[in-house]
């Protein structure tokens, strides 16, 4: 008896120093990414944890964006934070300003003394989320820029030729109000309005968002979007709602079930829509393009600015663990990854040797439309109109500028009214931010 | 109904009739969806009657779960719903009237207090003292567990109120009967007044079982393992997804999974309510 | 509201309240108390930077146009949800009462809708009312009504409370029909040989009987319309268009949550804890004294 019991103490010992010899470190890494777009986080997941046996990362799908920033928050408060997680772009300033929270990548990458290239990145994807002199403090993942589809059937349907669509706004309002008369339901809809109508407006047109560089160069900073250019924009979006050339499908990405629903010709919409709208409609009858700009504002546009969201990697593990979270941040970025997650999801690959691959595997050609992003992104060098946003409390100003876009569309106010007060409420948000940041 | 007025009683079945139709009418439109493809459900309007992929669809939603992210087993979710909802029902329960009883029945120092101080906790959801309550409940280290989903929500007072109401309503020739008899309170307690509650604990049962388990926000919070989330939690997921279009049909027909339990829960506890309500004439 | 037959114990009803105590105490007070005190701190997201500032958020509050605007809607969401959720509930309750065919059946269906999620239930109506893919948006077109919730604010404002009656009404329904049949029956046989006629029955008779479970009602929809909306609107309009439907309770959640504004959300939810509990005294002073237990 006590000879089996010592010999299975004996094998219980062999086996547990063994398992720890095999033990690995986990990584915590919490997302927003649910649907199709989780299935390929979780291949990516896997194909970092098939390529070594040091790591061990666990991709957790955390809900929205703000649940996931919430169970993070809640996490590391409790001190029970995840390595990595991420947090759409309008979180950007809030994060940057949590002292000690926050472990930038830029210091993550040089402390594990990874190899970290900043010029192999996209200009407009990589600035968003660096420091003024460069240093980037989040990965960019999941970035998009809007782009314009339009329903080729729908177009057809009113004489116009589905291969060529609008390049600037008036022709566009002009065909919108041909399709509506021949029948189309809708001529114009938007997707994330803030984003697309008036921040992306703005860096399309080398016009600024806020003072101090959009909120680079600093945090005491004013709105500034109520210049008169948006102001006539917006009312002719306004006066487009009378007669349907334009019509108003909810915040957010809701619009884009009216276009889906074969209801209206145009719309304006991130490009990693486009993997969902061609499935619904069919990919020949979609057609993706440049957005359109307004030739009296400027002769020909700057470039676009990104949304979507980065991954922050937040302090309060072990500093072994670290490395490995580094190992992963560089695995993310090589080539054969980013050219896949481009691929699959629609969103755009952050360095441009993702891009030249993907192009060069002849991807482009077989889904046309899907190179529009990176164009747009990469159409001129950035100014400091357009390199991106760092605004305080971003999620409360875009909500504010959500419901007095409502009140115009609604008739309750003029544009120049609804953006005025969105200025001066958004000034106010400022501030907060200001005094609980200081 | 004593007399018989016929007027009366069709127009009694008509209000009734008209009534289920208004509100059985979007659980039949979920129903409707979950019988459907994906491309049917995002053209306009959405059909009124069932399609053909009824089992298809039930089949890969309970096996393959969602079929995607997020897409644990259906049957696992199912589980841990159940689970939690019968901690949170019957915990809920027993606390209650015990507290309900000892706050009417007695008479003891700070005892409005008490029940002052049980009732409050009604005036502040959950949802707004979520993170603080999860920095307690982690400090505890009863994150991903079944007790850390199901003890901080039965901290909420209406079992206390509705048993407090219900038994203010019993006559007090009762209770006297029972001291006259020498009776221990807890004698009074287990032979009169718990058989008398039985209506209140089967109505009870129903609510804080659905209660527990359509909760959403706080599984979403403290679990991060998959094998402790609720259905109701992956089903709410789904219909917010990021930059894809959800599949209608799917979510649809997860989500009359996920409202089927409760409702059984309800069938079958209203036949326990009128076979009380036949015994106990009071 | 008092017994007048009590039992006595020194150490009974404390081990009896005992359970409840506890995890009120620890699950309940510990984290409000902590929320609370978060109103009176300006901090950032991760709390790294948290400054005490007295009572600036709640004057921040009272001095922000749009918290009075959400106060406003919130009263006139909470009064439609209660006054329309009991009444509707309770004609129900008694209509289903009077019938014995079928009875378990109608009571089946009716009380389905509780079973879904708050959320799930905004889904469920927003689908309906969808403007380009909703059903019954489509009937409306129909008969000439232009029905979206996405632009309009008054539409939307009545889309949540339909959604939030709906969720609620099961739950109504469930109690007054468990308060009408535990009437006794002899005490309706006995009025109606009176020759009181029915009209007469309810007002005299079941409606005073009624009462504890009504004002357990009452004070239950009003907490419902003030916190358990909160889901509903989430799904259904997330407080849009324009703030129409930006009651206080998701006011709270999308500041705290969504802004990460602790500070300001832990104000705004004492400003409505404190307003709750003013409204369910005042329900307990003045209106259980009518309650006739």
């Amino acid at each position: 008896m006590t000879r089996i019991a010592l010999s299975s103490v004996a094998a219980a010992a062999v086996l547990a120093s063994a398992s720890t010899a095999f033990a690995q470190t986990e990584i915590q890494f919490w997302h927003a990414m649910g649907g199709n777009l989780g299935e390929t986080v979780n291949a990516l997941a896997e194909g970092f944890n098939k390529s070594q046996t040091e790591y061990k990362v666990n991709p957790v799908y955390k809900g929205s964006y703000t649940e996931a920033l919430t169970a993070a928050i809640a996490a590391f408060r409790a001190k029970q934070a995840p390595h990595i997680v991420q947090v759409f772009e309008v979180g950007t300033a809030n994060m940057m300003a949590a002292k000690g929270a926050v472990y930038p990548v830029y210091q993550l990458m040089a402390d594990a003394k990874e190899p970290f290239d900043p010029k192999a990145f996209i200009g407009p994807v990589y600035g968003y989320y660096s420091t003024p002199d460069g240093k980037l403090l989040s990965m960019p993942f999941n970035s998009s820029t809007p782009v314009l589809y339009w329903n080729k059937e729908l177009m057809q349907k009113a004489g116009l030729d589905p291969n060529k669509p609008p390049k600037t706004w008036p022709e566009l309002g002009e065909m919108a109000k041909k399709a509506v008369a021949a029948g189309a339901k809708c001529g114009f809809t938007p997707q994330w309005q803030t984003w697309t109508m008036i921040e992306n407006y703005g860096a399309w047109h080398n016009l600024p968002y806020a003072t101090k560089d959009n909120g680079f160069a600093g945090t005491d900073i004013e709105l500034k979007f109520n210049d008169p250019a948006r102001v006539k924009f917006i009312q002719m979006l306004a006066d487009w709602t009378k007669d349907k050339t334009f019509v108003y499908g909810g915040r957010e990405g809701k619009s884009t079930a009216l276009f889906t629903a074969g209801d209206c010709v145009f719309h304006i919409a991130s490009s990693g829509s486009a993997a969902g709208i061609d499935k619904a409609l069919g990919q020949d009858k979609v057609g993706i393009g440049m957005m359109p700009y307004s030739p009296d504002v400027i002769a020909k546009p700057q470039n676009s600015i990104i949304g979507g969201a980065t991954l922050w990697v937040l302090q309060g593990r072990p500093a072994a663990e670290y490395k490995g979270v580094a190992k992963f941040m560089s695995y993310l970025a090589s080539t054969p990854v980013q050219a896949k997650w481009h691929q699959e999801t629609g969103y755009v690959p952050i360095t441009m040797a993702a891009a030249e691959a993907t192009e060069k595997a002849g991807f482009y050609k077989k889904f046309p439309g899907r190179e529009v992003a990176v164009q747009e992104l990469t159409l001129n060098p950035p100014t400091a109109n357009s390199k991106g946003l760092r605004i305080g409390n971003f999620v409360q100003i875009r909500d504010i500028v959500d419901g007095e876009l409502e009140n115009v569309w609604s008739g309750k106010k003029d544009a120049k009214t609804a953006l005025d007060d969105a200025v001066k409420a958004g000034n106010d948000q400022l501030k907060r931010f200001e005094a609980a940041n200081k | 109904m004593v007399e018989n007025r016929p007027f009366l009683t069709v127009l009694s079945h008509l209000v009734v009739l008209l009534g289920v139709i208004i509100i059985a009418f979007p659980v039949w439109m979920t129903f409707v969806a979950s019988t459907h493809s994906q491309q049917t459900m995002l053209q306009s309007p959405i059909p009124v009657l069932p399609g053909p992929h009824l089992i298809e669809n039930y089949a890969k939603v309970l096996t393959e779960g969602y079929g995607r992210v997020g897409s644990t087993p259906v049957m696992m979710t199912l589980t841990n719903s159940l689970i939690m909802a019968l901690g949170v029902a019957i915990g809920k329960i027993a606390i209650s009237i015990t507290s309900a009883f000892a706050i009417v029945y007695f008479r003891f120092p700070g005892r409005m207090y008490f029940f002052w101080a049980i009732f409050v906790t009604l005036m502040l959801p959950v949802e707004v003292r979520i993170v603080p309550t999860y920095g307690v409940v982690a400090s505890l280290g009863m994150l991903d567990s079944y007790a850390g989903l199901i003890i901080p929500l039965i901290a909420s007072a209406t079992a206390t109120f509705l048993f407090r109401q219900f038994f203010l309503s019993v006559p007090d020739e009762l209770t006297e009967a029972a001291r006259v008899d020498g009776a221990s309170p807890m004698r009074f307690f287990w032979d009169i007044l718990l058989p008398m509650s039985r209506t209140s604990i089967a109505a009870l049962f129903v609510i804080q079982f659905i209660y527990g388990w359509n909760q959403y926000l706080w599984p979403l919070l403290i679990t991060t393992k998959e094998s402790y989330y609720t259905v109701v939690m992956t089903v709410s997921r789904q219909a917010n997804v990021v930059d894809s279009v959800p599949s209608w049909n799917l979510l649809m027909a997860m989500a009359m999974l996920a409202m089927l339990p409760p409702v059984l829960v309800v069938v079958f506890m209203q036949r326990q309510f009128v076979r009380g309500l036949v015994e106990t004439e009071k | 509201m008092e017994k007048r037959v009590t039992f006595n114990s020194r150490w009974l009803p404390y081990l009896l309240l005992g359970p409840q105590m506890i995890i009120t105490l620890v699950f309940f007070f510990w984290p409000s108390g902590q929320a609370i005190y978060q109103s009176v701190l300006i901090e950032d997201v991760f709390g790294g930077n948290s400054k005490f500032v007295w009572f600036e958020n709640f004057v921040q509050l009272f001095r922000d146009n749009s918290y009075a605007h959400s106060a406003q809607i919130t009263v006139v969401f909470s009064f439609l949800v209660a006054a329309i959720g009991l009444g509707v509930s309770l004609l129900l309750a008694v209509m289903a009462d009077r019938v014995i065919r079928g009875a378990t059946a109608y009571k089946t269906f009716l009380v389905w809708p509780y079973a879904v999620a708050p959320a799930v239930a905004g889904v469920l109506w927003g689908f309906l009312f969808n403007p380009s893919v909703g059903i019954i948006a489509w009937m409306l077109q129909g008969i000439g009504i232009e029905f979206n919730y996405v632009i309009n604010g008054n539409q939307a404002l009545l889309l949540v409370v339909i959604a939030a009656v709906w969720n609620q009404i099961s739950y109504n329904f469930l109690f007054f029909l468990a308060g009408l049949q535990s009437i006794p029956k002899s005490l309706i046989e006995a009025a109606a040989i009176d020759g009181a006629g029915p009209g007469r029955r309810f007002w005299d008779i079941i409606f005073p009987l009624l009462s504890p479970v009504g004002f357990f009602l009452l004070v239950v929809n009003i907490i419902y319309a003030f916190f358990g909306t909160f889901g509903v609107v989430d799904a259904l309009t997330k407080g849009g268009p324009g703030k129409s439907t930006e009651i206080l309770v998701f006011k709270v959640f999308n500041d705290g949550f969504r802004g990460q504004d602790l500070g300001g959300s832990s104000a705004q939810s004492v400003i409505l804890m404190v307003v709750v509990i003013a409204l369910t005294f005042v329900q307990f002073r003045f209106i259980e004294r009518r309650v006739h237990y």
